[in-house]
């Protein structure tokens, strides 16, 4: 029969800690790290968030489908940054151009995270991402007055997968028309 | 919603030992700080009485699932029909090898009143460790068996224990693109849960006050962020205000008198605190980066939080008022999280490295750094009241959110005892 006879020890406890640390622990100087360059980013076709309109008949100039479909409401960002790739400035040029055309429009833009993050670190960088874009636009003359920002950090990926290709898509601004479309 | 009124009365006698024993001293005993390799064998037969059976359940799982303990199976037990009067048949008990024994029996007067009447006993030493009377209404027959399981938790491991209490968390409902996502509470062993929002809107980062059953969280609407007190007995609920920018990442000082939270302007993160008492709000942190998740230490003087200022998320330490802020974390990968154990001994955080999760603890200098768990998405711990035990958020690929708990050595991992999807676990304090 084993009589189990333990006592509390701090001491043993801290050998314990040691030993686990010197096998986790590695870098001993602070340095920033960088994260490797990911895969290439695939083409970042817009996903349309409304429904197309039936098939022989054109989305009506100023209409959110005018916008989702021929202007593009997503843009999408490379892991852990907010910064506008070259592929995202056209699409952003042309919701700037559009929306200078329709100025009573008004937007929320809506950033979102992949699921690689906590929440907390992701609603931030959703924020980030939102203003990234709310910052081009307003460079291109589209007034402040007319955007609001949201970050949904990773609560509303809009592909349920765990790809890179998924991540890739889950990582963007989305441009919510509010109001004032026909 | 109004919640169930839990205020209870329950008081706690010391069973006169009387001739029954002499004094204890333990004989056995568990070290929570070696997780324990080998748990230690108990016998918890039904107490005697109305609820008997179920109380004696109620004890056996919250042990067994602090993997401290392997509960004998009832079917082996020798000596049936014990008398908390008498002395159990130590030979009895001896035979199956059970190490502890938990007796006890349950009266209930003609006004719905229950006493519990219970002992523990060293088997191999006939000794009687423990003697103790609870009474309540016998509606709260289920808390009884808590602080029972907790005060033989004490009596062997030497630590308060964590078992009458209740966690705040997120249920998840829906697909991955249309989640639902509801506030929700329950006891620690999964009883009695009910929700606290109705899933119109997102909620997100609940925690506990860990001196009152109150708590914080966030509720995400397309209009922006929101973070609300909800007092729990009263039902009360009151938004902290409006900040001009998003508001997340709320949490309590340890006595209950503040909140540190962020604040999103621009793209800019920053973390500020509200003196609740007063309303009165400041901004702790002012560079370009990304600070959240604050958590303030035991003694409130200074806050652990998270930043990318050095070019990647990792964990600072700041004095409470904002000055002082140094880099914690070293390692090799993401450092998000950061929460302050009850004790002050830990900091227990989220890191991501190789692409993978981990839960893990340091000390609040960054040393002594020790990972507990790993998997696809592992995030955001929470501390048993105790400080011994974590509870946290799994997700495999493509799969639902999980709770999951793991101790504090990282050799007891698993899922906590609830069935369904859900995140963002917060432990309460004990209750009173």
């Amino acid at each position: 029969m084993t009589t189990l006879t333990l006592t509390k020890r701090a001491a043993q406890f801290a050998v314990i800690a040691l030993a686990a640390a010197s096998v986790t622990a590695c870098a001993s100087r602070p340095k920033p790290d960088t994260m490797p360059p990911g895969p290439p980013a695939p083409p970042p076709a817009t996903q349309p968030s409304t429904p197309a309109p039936p098939v022989g008949q054109g989305a009506l100039p100023g209409t959110m489908q005018d916008f989702v479909i021929n202007v593009g409401d997503r843009v999408y960002f490379d892991f852990d940054s907010y910064s506008v790739r070259g592929d995202a400035a056209p699409v952003l040029e042309a919701q700037a151009a559009w929306l200078n055309r329709y100025p009573s429009v008004m937007i929320r833009l809506e950033g979102n995270a992949d699921e690689r993050g906590t929440r907390e670190y992701n609603l931030a960088l959703g924020a980030r991402r939102a203003n990234a874009v709310r910052d081009f636009l307003v460079s291109r003359g589209v007034s402040s007055s007319r955007i609001t920002t949201v970050s949904y950090g990773k609560e509303r990926p809009i592909d349920p997968g765990t790809s890179e290709d998924a991540y890739q898509r889950n990582r963007n601004a989305h441009t919510a028309i509010t109001s004032g479309a026909r | 919603m109004r919640l169930r009124t839990l205020f209870v009365a329950l008081t706690a006698a010391l069973l006169s030992a009387g001739a029954l024993a002499g004094p204890a001293r333990a004989q056995i005993e568990v070290d929570v700080n070696r997780g324990d390799i080998q748990p230690l064998p108990v016998a918890v037969p039904g107490f005697r009485g109305e609820r008997g059976a179920e109380i004696a359940q109620v004890i056996t799982s919250n042990l067994e699932r602090s993997g401290l303990f392997r509960p004998i199976d009832q079917a082996a037990f020798i000596e049936r029909d014990l008398d908390i009067r008498y002395q159990p048949r130590f030979a009895d008990w001896k035979t199956i090898n059970a190490q502890g024994l938990v007796n006890g029996e349950v009266t209930v007067d003609a006004t719905g009143r229950l006493t519990v009447n219970f002992r523990l006993w060293d088997v191999f030493a006939e000794q009687q460790l423990l003697g103790m009377q609870f009474t309540s209404t016998s509606e709260n027959w289920r808390r009884v068996a808590h602080k029972i399981s907790d005060a033989v938790y004490e009596r062997l491991t030497g630590e308060k224990g964590y078992f009458d209490t209740r966690v705040v968390f997120v249920a998840e409902s829906g697909g991955r693109i249309d989640r639902i996502k509801r506030l929700a509470i329950m006891d620690q062993d999964g009883a009695n849960p009910s929700y606290l929002t109705d899933g119109s809107y997102i909620v997100m980062t609940p925690r506990f006050s860990s001196t009152s059953q109150e708590i914080t969280y966030m509720a995400l609407r397309p209009e922006g962020s929101s973070i609300y007190l909800f007092n729990l007995e009263t039902g009360r609920r009151e938004s902290l205000g409006s900040f001009n920018g998003m508001v997340f990442a709320p949490r309590f000082s340890h006595d209950g008198g503040k909140v540190a939270f962020s604040v999103e302007r621009g793209g800019n993160t920053d973390i500020h605190v509200m003196d609740l008492r007063s309303r009165a709000s400041s901004r702790l942190t002012s560079d370009p980066s990304i600070d959240t998740s604050p958590s303030f230490s035991p003694d409130g003087r200074q806050i652990t939080f998270n930043s990318d200022r050095g070019g990647s998320p990792q964990i600072y330490v700041m004095n409470a008022d904002g000055s002082g802020a140094r880099r914690i974390s070293f390692g090799s990968g993401r450092y998000m999280t950061p929460v302050w154990s009850p004790t002050g001994e830990f900091i227990a955080f989220t890191k991501q490295a190789g692409g993978q999760f981990h839960i893990g603890v340091m000390r609040p200098d960054g040393s002594g750094e020790r990972l507990l768990t790993t998997s696809y998405l592992d995030e955001g711990p929470t501390w048993a009241p105790n400080g011994r035990v974590l509870m946290f958020t799994r997700e495999t690929p493509g799969g639902a959110a999980r709770l999951w708990t793991v101790d504090v050595t990282g050799r007891i991992v698993r899922p906590a005892p609830y069935p369904q999807s859900g995140s963002d676990p917060a432990w309460s304090p004990l209750l009173n």
